[in-house]
């Protein structure tokens, strides 16, 4: 694998915030001896990349997902570090995604489908050319009866070397976690209900206003 | 601007200026209050025994009112006079579609969730004006309220049926009906309930009016009592008689059938686990005194059913197990599913099935809300339901 991140100071920090989203797992998440939980619910994950995943059920038809996750645009929508993706090299060409960073700070990650079966699965990679090392895959399963679809996300990251990195890992692998488990639910509210679900009481307060005003 | 009910620490809740709620989502719609409650549930918040509850928050989800502001996508009518459930549902989620509309899993701010997914192995849905637990809303103690999925939850009200009539169908309404219901009643019946306030009263009503052929409420203010007996119940004063003595009595020996726990968290007494538990409450550990539904579950039968209404957020200590094992009870709790119930309970109410006004001790201006939440504390015997209401002269 080519380590396409850069290291350093500057760049840690960026991906502090960037590494909440990223990450990959290029295979099923069931590939495992022992029990049939999915792998990212396994105690100690091992291997050089660590991975966080969800899972979701959502009341709509696999196709109907499927066909707002892989407009990539839309994911930003819902994915609480992403500001904004860039698909004009069209739904098969790289797009950027603009991932928020700490000290409001953003990176660029040039992405590329790595993998894609319609209606089932898409996993997503960084290509060259990236400031950090991310991938993704979303997997979409009938949920039984009428109760609609299972959607996994599955990221995975590379922790970055040295003492400073393996200190941030700590952290990175806290975060992501609670981030795949929050764009997820995001990601259900918007496909059943149309909406986000949020308190606030003024519009400047909520989370569509903060990122323009970001 | 607006004025609203705000809390702000333990036994510290004050009418406020606050700034006026507006339409975020487009479902969302802004309500003129009329008429709002002050609810058993609100004393848990006053008296600070409900965690995340934050300096500010407006408080209360017992209102309703007329439509004034709608958006794009709700599906009430400007000038419409609608009551708001407490639960806040999405109306498409997967408990939604089961009628499970206070587990709705798309209501509750999804930074929000976490803290009671910790509690509960799953995140709580969202209600009005309660902690930051289930959501953080603001609630409707107010001149004005937001209304998310206000194509789902309100029910409008025909113009011949004053507030006072319609406001309970809001929460306390459905509760004492789903505690009765939870109690899966049958014909012969005995059926006791602990508490009379406003959900024990209600659940009294409701088995009565579900066929149970006897019903024992039990409580220590004379003048709550009193209202039960008004339903048709029998009553137990716990301060002068041995609660689960009489009730074997009264049972024939056999255990009461159902029994209903309409007290909740704070429930009073003496007993050395519940002072303890008062004890422990107070240094916030989480503790929740649970005297009758221990109680409880000792004088039903076995192969009862329990149906418990009042609210629990934690755990509790010596918790009779046992009992519950061996007798094979059939256990239920919840908050209440307003939803599926507002449509039936409504017609009930209008054809006089269902007296909703004979509790309401006080009318009182919103102004006056603070004071309103210190004698429903304080003087429990005589203050039985404060409604509030924005419009009325101070
Ligand atoms: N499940 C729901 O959705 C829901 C909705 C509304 C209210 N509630 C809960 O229902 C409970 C009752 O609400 P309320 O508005 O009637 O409150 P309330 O405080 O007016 O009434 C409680 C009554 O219980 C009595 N009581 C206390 N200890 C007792 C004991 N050991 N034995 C018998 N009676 C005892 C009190 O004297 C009082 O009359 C509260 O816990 C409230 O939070 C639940
Ligand atoms: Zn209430
Ligand atoms: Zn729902």
């Amino acid at each position: 694998m080519t380590r396409i991140m850069k290291t350093g100071l500057a760049s840690l920090a960026v991906t502090l915030g960037a590494v909440a989203f990223g990450g990959f797992l290029a295979n099923r998440h069931r590939n495992r001896d022992g029990d049939d939980a999915p792998d990212f619910a396994r105690r100690n994950p091992n291997g050089a990349l660590a991975k966080v995943g969800r899972s979701v059920t959502i009341r709509k038809p696999r196709a109907e997902l499927f066909a707002y996750w892989r407009d990539f645009a839309n994911l930003a929508g819902f994915m609480e570090n992403l500001e904004a993706v860039e698909t004009s090299g069209g739904q098969e060409g790289v797009s950027v995604w603009k991932i928020k960073a700490p000290a409001g700070q953003t990176v660029d990650v040039k992405t590329e489908v790595a993998n894609e079966t319609k209606d089932k699965l898409i996993a997503w990679r960084a290509v060259e050319g990236s400031d950090i090392e991310t991938r993704g895959q979303v997997s979409f399963e009938d949920a039984p009866g009428d109760r609609g679809t299972r959607v996994s996300l599955t990221l995975a990251y590379d922790p970055p070397a040295g003492a400073i990195g393996r200190a941030a890992a700590k952290l990175f692998l806290r975060e992501p976690q609670v981030q795949a488990r929050h764009d997820l639910k995001r990601f259900k509210m918007l496909m059943e209900t149309g909406e986000i679900a949020t308190s606030v009481r003024t519009r400047d307060e909520t989370r569509a206003a903060k990122q323009e005003n970001a | 601007m607006m004025r609203a009910l705000t809390w702000h620490g333990a036994k510290d809740v004050r009418v406020d200026t606050v700034s006026d709620p507006k339409i975020i989502n487009s479902r969302d719609a802004i309500i003129k209050i009329t008429s709002t409650a002050i609810c058993g549930s609100d004393l848990h918040l006053y008296d600070g025994v409900i965690p995340a509850v934050k300096p500010g928050d407006v408080l209360g989800h017992e209102f309703m009112g007329e439509v004034v502001e709608t958006g794009p996508d709700s599906t009430l009518e400007k000038g419409q006079r609608v009551v708001v459930p407490f639960t806040i549902s999405c109306g498409g989620c997967f408990h939604c579609k089961q009628q499970q509309y206070s587990a709705c899993d798309n209501s509750n701010p999804v930074e929000k969730q976490d803290m009671s997914a910790t509690l509960y192995g799953q995140p709580m849905s969202a209600l009005f004006g309660y902690s930051h637990l289930t959501g953080g809303y603001s609630g409707g103690q107010a001149e004005y309220v937001r209304v998310p999925f206000s194509d789902v939850g309100p029910i409008v009200v025909p113009d011949h049926l004053e507030d006072d009539k319609v406001l309970f169908l809001s929460d306390i309404l459905p509760t004492g009906w789903m505690g009765a219901e939870n109690a899966d009643i049958q014909p012969d019946d005995t059926v006791a309930v602990w508490g009379c306030g406003p959900v024990g009263l209600f659940a009294i009503q409701s088995a009565i009016v579900m066929g149970a052929s006897k019903v024992i409420a039990i409580d220590h203010y004379p003048n709550r009592l009193a209202l039960a007996k008004q339903l048709g119940a029998e009553t137990i004063d716990f301060r002068e008689t041995d609660v689960r003595e009489a009730l074997m009595e009264m049972s024939g020996g056999i255990g009461v059938d159902a029994v209903i726990d309409a007290v909740g968290m704070e429930s009073h007494g003496f007993a050395i686990d519940n002072m303890i538990d008062v004890v422990k409450q107070k240094v916030g550990i989480g503790a929740d005194r649970a005297s009758a539904l221990k109680q409880a579950i000792l004088a039903v039968r076995f192969g009862g059913k329990v149906s418990i209404p009042g609210v629990y957020g934690g755990m509790t200590d010596k918790w009779p197990l046992g009992a519950m094992m061996e007798k094979g009870l059939q256990i239920r709790g919840g908050q209440t599913h307003v939803q599926k119930y507002t449509k039936d309970l409504l017609a009930k109410i209008e054809d006089g099935t269902l007296d909703t006004t004979f509790l309401i001790s006080h009318r009182l201006p919103l102004e006056k809300a603070a004071e309103g939440y210190k004698n429903f504390k304080e003087q429990q015997n005589e203050w039985t339901k404060v409604v509030l209401k924005p419009g009325m002269e101070n």
